[in-house]
Order: structure tokens, then C-alpha cells, then sequence
């Protein structure tokens, strides 16, 4: 049955609104001075390091985010860990808040088609993450010039760059999940719950995890078969692809994310850095593979959402 | 009789194997103050949200405004004001900016919003309270807010669902005192409620919910004649008098006395006897210290409906 009007109508009010909630609500604060922090620290811990070790690195700026000095992790390690606590912590209670305050019905009263609502408190969380990785990022460029004295080439900065695109792309795959839970649980907690600990086995247990899978159900004795397929278990996390693409774009001499053959290594000069092109064609399998989980999570929340029942 | 501005033919709604609501077929006409009255769970917000397209029927059309709910909701809802159980407002909010978001998704251009929702909260008496946080609201505050949201909207038919749960008596009655004001500007009225007498005063007709069907419709006085087999009820409390209770039942048109306590009388009668009742009550002697003409209620009338449902149930079982 075809319906008459556009699925769009209320998006960017709906958008706007809930981008205001998150800006001026306790949880950005709690996610602002988390993110000075967690960049004063990266960048302290970076620093001291770099400036002992790696004087010749060609790509000394990169390694802004790379390195760590114990007892901190470093920068990217930090943010794979933050992101998906951010995401979270804006997105478990999307939707069931509308229920539990009772306003869900009041607001599809109006004339907009449920698309909007969802799709706008999506953007918005999307939007959210966005600035504040975005001020992250700028923040840890900003004291790396000043603290390092050493301004970035331009394929440094590209490789920066699409390192911001691809994390925000990882924060929209959690946020998609955190909605969707909070479509399928009328409980807030339940939700937070749930989510988190998806996360905790995906990102802590699932990697350890495919290996022994693989041994287990993969029946073949090839050792290579065999780690070619925990491999291909293990990224169905998106911690992992996270892990991965951040290894090709931030060390550029990353040849391949998968087993090494020595044909591949024919005619190949060890530890020279690949184009920035290359590198992201290594990763663009889990590039795409990110983004198509952030689209398929929203789309099963979107289509539950859809077939959800109004009344409280 | 005026145009229908809501009619539904036939609405049915299952879940798998149950029938919440079961080919429901009634109209509201423009101007009037429409009923669905019947006991938790009987289907009335199901069919509500039926009428809203914010659920699908499973059989059967409605249509709003000559639209149909399912494949043109928007246009619907641009004309319907609703409110739901225990509307919810966002409690961060102050009542006005709350009411600011619904007036940009109803699309109301940004010169009119300020002055459309200072009118509408003057309205329902909020206006001293538009910048107070709707978190500190009391329910009774939250219902009111929601009617000025509908008054902002300029609906022309507003959706009540229960919007006198939850409160007090003098808040019920300052609500249903807005509804009729709502009324008297035009706006046609759909409301739902479980709470009978009090919803009697406003309504101009009502269907009778149960178990998803409608089992009586009309207005209340109807009602009362087709439940209740028609006849007045007179009330009668005397001091003294000899014999009273026998005197009143030969009057002519009386077909039954009751004494509910002593020097109370009930008559069911053709007519209205109250004339003839007090001058018999004097005749016999005694002092008639009330006499009173008993609208049917649709308490008595529900009730006396489910008594004879049961027993018809009793009797073919």
C-alpha cells in the first residue's frame, strides 16, 4: 500500500532537537572532559616517547597516534575504547525514553512518518560524536605542532584525515547498535546492558575467541586455511576492523592485513611505506565491511522500529 | 444531521488468533462530543490508534475528513489533534519550548509560533507557567498542556484517551470544563474514558465498549431506553405519612415502588409523576422533604447492560 507524502518530513526538526538535548546534557559534559583528558594524556605519553625514539621517522606526526608509553595505551587504543563507550552512552536510551516518558505517541501524532523520528535521532547522535571526535582530533594535531615543532606533510594529514572519517564510521556502528537495543528493550538499563556487553564480548572475547573456532569447525589441516579463517571469524567485529584499518593507514609500510605468501613479497622493499592510495585500498575491505554494519544495524532497528506497537 | 468528520466501517484489529477490536462501525458529526466508553482493555485506544494510522487494521476502513488514516496519514494528522493516557511531555523542557517542537513539526511558520502558543497556554490557564520545566507539572497541569498543544495545532477534531486518569476531582472537572470550551470553538470531539458519570456531562453520544465490539450506541438518554426499558425514575423522601408505599403504587403510570431505606421511595413510572407523586405524599399526611427526577445514568445503564449480557451468558450455558 503506497502512502502519500515524504518519509523526510520533521527530519531535520526532529535532528535538531535532539542534537540540542545531547549538547546540553550531563552526558556531553561527562564526554568533553573526557575527551581533553584522554587527548592531554595521548598526547603527553606520545610525545615523551617520540621525541626519544623516532627522529627519523619519516612519518614522525602519525606516530602522534600510535605511540604509547607505558602505563598509557596510546591515542588509537585509547579512542577504540572510548568510541563505542560514547556511542553507547548516547544511544541506549534513543528510543525507549520515548516510551517511558510517554511522548512517543504524542510526537507520531503529528504529521511525520516514523522514518523521521528514528533517522533523525540517528543523525543527531551521529552529529554529536562527529564534533567531539572531530575537536579530539583537532585538539591532538594542535599540541602535536606546538609540542613537536614539526608541521605534518600533506599525505600525513590525508592519512589523519581518513583515520577521522573511519572512526567516525566505527562510532555509528556502535550507535546503531545502542539503538537498536533501545528499540527491542523497553528498559533503559536493560538496554545499556545489553549493549554493553555485546561490546565487551566482541571487542575482549570474540578475537581470542575465532581462532579455536576455526580449529575446531574448519575441517582442514593447511595451517594457512586455518588462520585465514579465524581471521575471517574475528572481523565479523568491528573492533577488529577497527584494528585493522588503523594499522594500514597509520603505519604505512602495512603491505597486507592477512597472512603473508611469498609471492607477495617478489620484488617488494622491506619497510618502505606504501602511497596513502594503497594503504587504503589494503584496508578498503573493512572499510566497507564498517559502514555496511552501521547500515545493517540501523536497517534491523528501522525495520523493527517500524513494526513496533505505539502504545505504552 | 451535520457532515461526519471521523467514520469507521467495520475496524477490526487482531493479534495472531485475538480480536482486540472487533468490526467497530461508528461516526462522529461535526460540532459533537463522541464517547468511547467501556473497561480497560476493550479496544478503545486500539481503535484510536486505528483512526490515527499509527496502527494497521487488519479489516475494515476508517476515514477522517473523507481520508483515509493508513494511506494518508499525514494529511490526517494534520487536521486531528490527539492526546494520549497519560500524555508525556519531554521533562527538560519548559511547557513552552515543549510545545515550540510540536509547532515545528506541525510546520507552523516561525512568525506565528510565539503568539499561537502563548494563545493556546493562556488558554488552558498555563500562562503563567510557560517557562517552567514540565518536570515540575503536576498531572493535572501535563493533561492541560496537552490540550494546548491540540489548541495550538488549530485541529478540528481532538482525540481524547482517558484525559481525566489520573486526576483529582477538581481537576477532572476543570479538564472536562476545557473540553467543553474546545467544543463550543468548533473542534469536533473523539474521547475515550472508563470513568462513566463523569464523562456523561460532556459527552453528546457515546458507544458502549466490551470486549472489542460496540454494544450500544446513542445518546444517553437512548441508552437509558433501550437498557433500562424506558420509563422515569422518580425519587421521593417523605416524614410521616401513612401508607405511602402503597398510595404511590396505585397511582395511575406507576409500575413498581421501591423503599431503598426507610421514608425513601423509588418509582419507576410511564411518565413523569412527580406532580401527581407529591401531591399523593401530602394527601397520606406526610411532609415531602425531596422529590427528584432521575436522569438515567450511564452507570446504571453499563451496569445494568453486563447484568443482562451475563445472565443471557447464564442461560445458554
Amino acid at each position: 500500500m503506497r502512502r502519500e507524502g515524504s518519509p523526510w518530513q520533521g527530519l531535520g526538526v526532529v535532528l535538531l532537537k535532539e542534537f540540542a538535548d545531547h549538547l546540553t546534557s550531563a552526558r556531553m559534559r561527562v564526554l568533553e572532559w573526557l575527551v581533553v583528558l584522554v587527548a592531554l594524556a595521548a598526547i603527553y605519553a606520545a610525545i615523551t616517547q617520540v621525541r626519544d625514539v623516532t627522529a627519523q621517522d619519516p612519518f614522525l606526526f602519525l606516530r602522534l597516534f600510535t605511540t604509547s608509553r607505558e602505563p598509557l595505551p596510546s591515542f588509537v587504543a585509547f579512542l577504540s575504547f572510548l568510541v563505542p563507550l560514547m556511542a553507547i552512552g548516547l544511544g541506549f536510551d534513543a528510543v525507549n525514553s520515548e516510551h517511558n516518558r510517554r511522548t512517543l505517541s504524542r510526537i507520531l501524532s503529528q504529521p511525520i512518518y516514523r522514518d523521521a523520528l528514528l533517522f533523525g535521532k540517528f543523525l543527531a547522535g551521529l552529529a554529536t560524536l562527529t564534533v567531539s571526535l572531530l575537536v579530539l582530533w583537532l585538539l591532538l594535531i594542535g599540541l602535536g605542532l606546538i609540542m613537536l615543532g614539526v608541521p605534518p606533510g600533506g599525505e600525513e594529514m590525508g592519512r589523519a584525515f581518513i583515520f577521522l572519517l573511519v572512526t567516525i564510521a566505527y562510532a555509528g556502528v556502535w550507535l546503531a547498535l545502542a539503538m537498536l537495543f533501545s528499540i527491542l528493550f523497553r528498559s533503559a538499563a536493560t538496554a545499556a546492558l545489553v549493549t554493553l556487553g555485546l561490546w565487551l564480548f566482541l571487542t575482549v572475547i570474540w578475537p581470542a575467541l575465532a581462532p579455536a573456532i576455526a580449529q575446531a569447525f574448519v575441517p582442514s589441516d593447511d595451517e594457512a586455511t586455518l588462520i585465514i579463517a579465524g581471521q575471517m571469524l574475528a572481523r565479523l567485529s568491528p573492533s577488529t576492523l577497527f584494528g585493522e584499518i588503523v594499522l594500514a593507514l597509520l603505519h604505512p609500510t602495512t603491505r597486507t592485513l592477512g597472512p603473508v605468501y611469498l609471492s607477495q613479497l617478489q620484488g617488494a622493499v622491506m619497510g618502505a611505506p606504501l602511497p596513502l592510495s594503497q594503504s587504503v585500498l589494503v584496508a578498503w575491505p573493512q572499510i566497507v565491511g564498517l559502514v555496511a554494519a552501521c547500515i545493517l544495524l540501523f536497517a534491523v532497528g528501522y525495520v523493527a522500529f517500524q513494526r513496533q506497537e505505539v502504545r505504552a | 444531521m451535520a457532515e461526519n468528520v471521523i467514520e469507521a466501517r467495520g475496524l477490526t484489529k487482531r493479534y495472531g488468533p485475538a480480536t482486540v477490536v472487533d468490526h467497530v462501525s461508528f461516526n462522529v458529526a461535526a460540532g459533537e462530543i463522541f464517547g468511547l466508553l467501556g473497561p480497560n482493555g476493550a479496544g478503545k485506544t486500539t481503535t484510536i490508534l486505528m483512526l490515527l494510522g499509527l496502527t494497521e487494521s487488519s479489516e475494515g476502513t476508517a476515514r477522517v475528513f473523507g481520508r483515509d488514516p493508513m494511506r494518508e496519514p499525514l494529511a490526517v494528522k494534520k487536521l486531528v489533534g490527539y492526546m494520549p493516557e497519560l500524555v508525556g511531555f519531554y521533562d527538560h523542557l519548559t511547557a513552552a519550548d515543549n510545545l515550540y517542537y510540536t509547532a515545528r513539526l506541525i510546520g507552523i511558520p516561525a512568525a506565528e509560533r510565539a503568539d499561537r502558543i502563548a494563545a493556546a497556554l493562556a488558554r488552558v490557564g498555563l500562562g503563567a507557567e510557560a517557562e517552567k520545566r514540565v518536570g515540575a507539572f503536576s498531572r493535572g497541569m501535563r493533561q492541560r498542556l496537552g490540550l494546548a498543544e491540540i489548541v495550538m495545532k488549530n485541529a478540528r477534531v481532538a482525540i481524547l484517551d482517558e484525559p481525566t486518569n489520573g486526576l483529582d476531582p477538581q481537576a477532572a472537572v476543570e479538564l472536562l470544563d476545557l473540553i467543553r470550551s474546545l467544543k463550543a470553538s468548533g473542534v469536533s470531539i473523539l474521547l475515550s474514558s472508563h470513568l462513566l458519570d463523569r464523562v456523561q456531562s460532556v459527552c453528546d453520544r457515546v458507544a458502549l465498549f466490551n470486549k472489542g465490539r460496540i454494544a450500544l450506541i446513542g445518546t444517553v438518554a437512548e441508552l437509558g431506553r433501550q437498557v433500562l426499558g424506558g420509563g422515569f425514575a422518580v425519587e421521593v423522601e417523605a416524614d410521616g405519612g401513612i401508607d405511602i408505599a402503597r398510595r404511590l403504587a396505585s397511582l395511575p403510570g406507576v409500575r413498581s415502588v421501591e423503599e431503598p431505606a426507610a421514608g425513601r421511595w423509588r418509582l419507576t413510572c410511564d411518565r413523569d409523576l412527580r406532580a401527581e407523586a407529591a401531591a399523593e405524599v401530602v394527601a397520606a399526611g406526610g411532609r415531602l422533604t425531596q422529590l427528584a427526577l432521575d436522569e438515567p445514568s450511564l452507570e446504571t445503564i453499563y451496569t445494568r447492560y453486563f447484568q443482562s449480557m451475563q445472565q443471557e451468558a447464564a442461560h445458554a450455558a
